[in-house]
């Protein structure tokens, strides 16, 4: 197996072994549409109109959660120092961390999100909006993700600084999902956003490991 | 690029600087202290009446705002390419003059939009972007006051500056994409009346000249504050 895809493995069976990261992006995911409903009121109207900026906004948020232990615990016990040294660029180390976030966090919200669409009474049509511009967008997410993540792998408190890096990046993301999803809604073709979500998406998975490989080469440096 | 490093050196900085710097405050006054006066003698717009006023004070602080972060970008570029010396407690010592201009901005902007459209925010695109850069800017100090190391701060700023700084015109053009009311562009186009040009100008070179003339001082502040240090370590 190409070193690439034994990292990916690995990290894969990490995440699903310590604590299940997924499922509890998950949970995090349903409570904060929970949540809604009861701050907003229970208007079926209302919660379709407000539904795939909800959905959005949570998955993100979900998506968060998870990404300050991209990196960290194994900067931590000094496995990256073991993976930096391998013939693995860390580059590529970058790209396998963040494939590997998507499919234990993205892809799993991804998979939810029609379920809660469902419970927002968002309309068929717009449900397979919803799924597509999720599909498409949360790597971007893992990817900018990655960035905040590498650059504060070595705090202790990373977990708070993060967001403030990372959520002022992905608005493009939230901005074009959440308006096919509204366009979809208001009887529009959604495809114009869906691309520019892909271009979006695209250029962040493409360009963001060489940022993240830089900030992990810096903390790795004494 | 011999002439950019030969004030890398601190030394050389401070001696320019020191020069420089009484020069840059008088004309700061003087500018300020003219246009401020101009601005309230100039005639009523047609359309916004004496309100026109809040142009001079508001554009100027966003064009400022816009300018330090651009400051803070090729600065993080020098730091990270070159490993200019100098650049990080630069482009550190841009970043709160950055968000205090990007406040000033949207705290003014909210004062002239609440005659003129009747409230003082939206969700605007304009408005949301600058919003935006204000959380970039406080992301920015936040991973600078963050991580202990200096020489690791000022890489992993650098780098976040430099990826912000791609990102930047993506959210603009997303969020312009998304909604907008904020007026287009007025000024570069001609469109502004002549006799609002002067104290428009006069107050764009004066919030320049202010925004220079702290950053100077605060990279000097920075530069001496490393010295004490240094000699209380050596001490």
């Amino acid at each position: 197996m190409s070193p690439f895809l034994t990292l990916l493995a690995r990290d894969l069976k990490l995440a699903a072994r310590s604590g299940g990261s997924a499922a509890l992006a998950l949970s995090f995911f349903a409570l904060v549409a929970t949540l809604v409903p009861l701050g907003v009121g229970a208007d079926l109207h209302l919660l379709a109109r407000v539904a795939g900026g909800i959905l959005w906004v949570g998955a993100v948020l979900a998506a968060l959660l998870s990404l300050d232990r991209l990196f960290q615990g194994d900067y931590e016990d000094g496995s990256l120092d073991v993976i930096a040294l391998s013939p693995l660029p860390l580059e590529l180390t970058a790209l396998a961390k963040i494939a590997a976030h998507w499919l234990s966090t993205g892809l799993p919200l991804t998979l939810l999100s029609p379920l809660l669409a469902l419970m927002f009474n968002l309309p068929g049509p717009a449900i397979l909006t919803l799924f597509v511009s999720l599909l498409i967008g949360t790597p971007a997410v893992s990817a900018i993700g990655a960035i905040g993540a590498s650059l504060t792998l070595s705090l202790k408190r990373g977990g708070l600084i993060l967001p403030l890096i990372i959520l002022p990046l992905v608005t493009p993301a939230v901005i074009f999902g959440a308006g096919a999803v509204s366009q979809t809604l208001d009887g529009m073709a959604a495809a114009g956003a869906l691309q520019l979500l892909a271009a979006f998406s695209f250029a962040a998975v493409l360009l963001s490991p060489f940022a993240a490989a830089a900030s992990v080469r810096l903390n790795l440096s004494n | 690029m011999n002439w950019l490093f030969r004030y890398a050196n601190p030394h050389n900085f401070m001696r320019l600087s020191g020069a420089v710097l009484p020069f840059t405050a008088i004309a700061t006054a003087i500018c300020l202290a003219a246009g401020l006066y101009f601005s309230f003698s100039v005639p009523p717009d047609y359309q916004q009446g004496t309100t026109i006023t809040m142009l001079f004070i508001h554009v100027p602080a966003d064009v400022v705002a816009e300018l330090a972060y651009g400051a803070i970008a090729v600065c993080s570029l020098l730091s990270l390419v070159w490993r200019h010396p100098l650049s990080d407690t630069a482009a550190r010592a841009a970043a709160p003059f950055g968000a205090l201009f990007t406040a000033l901005g949207l705290i003014t902007g909210a004062l002239w939009g609440k005659p003129m459209w009747g409230t003082y925010w939206v969700w605007d695109a304009r408005l949301t972007s600058f919003l935006l850069l204000l959380f970039l800017y406080l992301g920015y100090m936040a991973l600078w006051n963050a991580i202990e190391d200096e020489t690791r701060a000022a890489r992993a700023a650098a780098i976040l500056a430099l990826v912000s700084a791609i990102n930047l015109p993506i959210i603009k053009f997303s969020v312009d994409w998304w909604s907008t009311l904020h007026q287009g562009e007025t000024i570069m186009a001609g469109k502004l009346a002549p006799v609002y040009l002067p104290p428009f100008l006069l107050m764009m070179a004066g919030y320049t000249l202010l925004f220079l003339t702290l950053w100077m001082i605060r990279i000097r502040t920075a530069i001496v504050e490393r010295r004490a240090r240094n000699l209380m370590v050596s001490a």
